[in-house]
């Protein structure tokens, strides 16, 4: 579904500042896959998603999504196939437009945008049953405008957002990481529920090493803009956080106390 | 006084249309658009050269609406794929179509390439020809006939102007509403809200900034064809300072009305528009002032504006704050005052 061949990216090349952001990384995901990508900060894993997203282009290397070369698609044209949650809540949904008129905007994905009303009972219909998996009482809100509500309700519904029309690749980016840990947990449950009700191919960047740990049938981990650990499904259920630090300082041959904060255990 | 208000709600109503412009681009899509002094020029400018050179008014007014969305494209063009910052890529535009406006009514003079003025005095005018409609119907008699039973003095010649003009912005109105609500209007919010979000939904935001600015300047051109049809003239230097009156018109509206919904702000810039005419109007009446110190009445009236509804909110927090409060501790003693009669009667009991 996804294939990433030799992606390199380097940050203010040619200076002293130079930063290896991604150093010949080769990554396939299978239609269903659900990988988790762990790592300290400035390993690259952000890059690594913006790259598929395509806010940031790649120095060399290709980017296959659904068996199409997308390496240089622009990003609004290839967010056809890709749904994203930000770490911050505020970064999916609009503030000053309504719940309805927010997921009308979802639901246009990957349609063409015409001139025809965004929002008809029909749809509004779609939306209710839709918030209502959510479990947030959010159906009965469909008029409230999003700045009010609160960063879980908001995560919650960006998460229904980037789902909503199945897309090919779905990318999280640390979308737990913003929240309480009660809501985090939400989140992660709601996580879950939507990506296996639709066998969605996902991606998901966690500082949260259980999290990491309980989601998903694979896991990565990068360091210094490589991935120095590729765990498979069998293996994963088996793992522990005191194997994955063990490992990591094999590979490494450095202790990760001072990330030990980062990768909350 | 009378004919004076009478005056100003009619162009207050024309110049509406211009707010609701300003209100698509300042406010729907968050960009700050100074194209908008150059536009309103292009607007009049087309339709006064258009009517003057023969052509139906209607058909004037049309073209003039089209050449007043080009111009927002271009704006827009400049700003996503030129990467130039959004108030200078506006400034741009608006001197560039300064030399513009003045090759377009140059077309009407036969020794010289641009034209400063064109007056329409004796020319047909889209009001001129509904007014032929208009006395027909023999409405105004009756109107006037009731006024003067008030005892209003000063009539106007005519109610056809304003009532034609508030069933085109009310049309305008409806299909801004309509447009917001679409598909493509719903994207062209976000795109002024959160581009990031946007963008992550597959929509294409430079062609919607592009697009929303093309649709907000055709609004201004067409406000300035009315204008120019309106005061039977059009002029190079009456677009000076429009960008601050559509945007005195959007903020006194909000303020004045509300912004809870689409329909109410867009009801809220339209009369917003009016309260700024007749406010200028009544300026104007005092003796001390000359028709030259409009542009800093103008500025005064915007200052107000700005800052009147930051002092009124504050107020009314306050008092709502306090108001709460007083409920709050009342509730509060009444509590206590029950749970004291209650240990009171178990007591006696």
């Amino acid at each position: 579904m996804l294939k990433l061949s030799q992606i390199n990216k380097l940050f203010n090349e040619a200076t002293p500042d130079e930063k290896i952001a991604l150093d010949q990384i080769n990554l396939t995901l299978n239609p269903g896959d659900f990988m988790t990508v762990i790592g300290s900060n400035g390993a690259g894993k952000s890059t690594m998603l913006n790259m598929i997203s395509g806010a940031l282009t790649p120095d060399f290397g290709e980017i296959e999504i659904a068996n199409k070369n997308v390496t240089k698609m622009p990003e609004y044209k290839r967010s056809q196939m890709i749904g994203r949650v930000f770490q911050d809540p505020m970064a999916g949904t609009a503030p000053t437009m309504t719940i309805e008129e927010n997921l009308a905007m979802a639901y246009s994905r990957n349609k063409k945008r015409r001139l025809k009303n965004g929002v008809d009972n029909k749809r509004r219909e779609l939306f209710r049953t839709s918030l209502e998996t959510l479990h947030l009482n959010l159906e009965n809100r469909l008029n409230a405008k999003v700045g009010m509500l609160s960063g879980g309700e908001r995560q919650a519904l960006s998460l229904l957002m980037a789902t909503f029309t199945q897309p090919s690749i779905l990318l999280l980016d640390e979308h737990t990481a913003a929240l309480d840990p009660s809501r985090a947990e939400l989140i992660t449950n709601l996580t879950k529920q939507l990506v296996e009700k639709d066998r969605l191919t996902t991606l998901m960047i966690t500082h949260n090493m259980q999290q990491a740990l309980d989601l998903g049938n694979r896991l990565i981990m990068m360091d210094k803009g490589q991935i120095i650990l590729e765990i498979e499904a069998e293996e994963k259920k088996k793992l522990t956080i005191a194997k994955l630090m063990d490992e990591f300082q094999r590979i490494r041959g450095e202790k990760l106390t001072s990330d030990k904060a980062l990768l909350s255990v | 006084m009378f004919s004076a208000m009478f005056g100003s709600v009619e162009q207050g109503i024309i110049y509406a249309i211009m707010a609701l412009g300003v209100y698509l681009s300042f406010r729907v899509l968050d960009f700050p658009d100074l194209t908008v002094d150059g536009s309103f020029v292009t607007g009049a400018g087309v339709a006064a050269t258009m009517i003057v050179l023969g052509y139906h008014p209607a058909a004037a007014t049309a073209v003039a609406i089209v050449i007043g969305f080009l111009a927002g494209c271009v704006t827009g063009f400049l700003h996503t794929k030129g990467k130039i910052n959004a108030l200078l890529s506006g400034i741009l535009m608006m001197i560039a179509l300064y030399s513009i406006n003045l090759r377009i009514m140059g077309l009407t003079s036969e020794n010289s390439i641009g034209r400063p003025n064109i007056p329409l005095l004796n020319a047909e005018t889209i009001f001129i020809q509904f007014q032929t409609f208009w006395s027909s119907l023999g409405i105004d008699s009756n109107i006037n006939h009731f006024f003067s039973m008030m005892g209003v003095q000063y009539l106007p010649s005519t109610w056809g102007t304003l009532f034609i003009m508030i069933i085109i912005v009310l049309l305008i109105k409806f299909i801004v509403d309509w447009f917001l609500k679409t598909e493509v209007g719903l994207a062209i919010r976000a795109t002024g809200d959160n581009k990031k979000m946007i963008r992550s939904l597959s929509a294409n935001t430079d062609t919607l900034v592009i697009v929303g600015l093309g649709f907000s300047n055709a609004l201004v051109a067409f406000s300035g064809a009315l204008i120019a049809q309106y005061a039977k003239f059009a002029d190079i230097g009456m677009g000076i300072g429009m960008i601050i009156i559509g945007l005195a018109s959007v903020i006194i509206g909000e303020a004045v009305f509300g912004t809870k919904t689409i329909l109410r702000t867009t009801f809220a810039v339209i009369a917003g528009a009016i309260i700024y005419r007749i406010v200028l109007g009544l300026a104007l009446r005092v003796d001390l002032l000359d028709t030259g110190d409009m542009k800093l009445i103008t500025a005064v009236i915007v200052i107000c504006a700005l800052i009147l509804p930051q002092y009124i909110e504050k107020r009314r927090e306050k008092n709502r704050k306090a108001k709460r409060h007083a409920e709050r501790q009342m509730e509060h003693e009444h509590l206590l005052l029950r749970e004291g009669n209650a240990i009171a009667k178990a007591q006696s009991d």
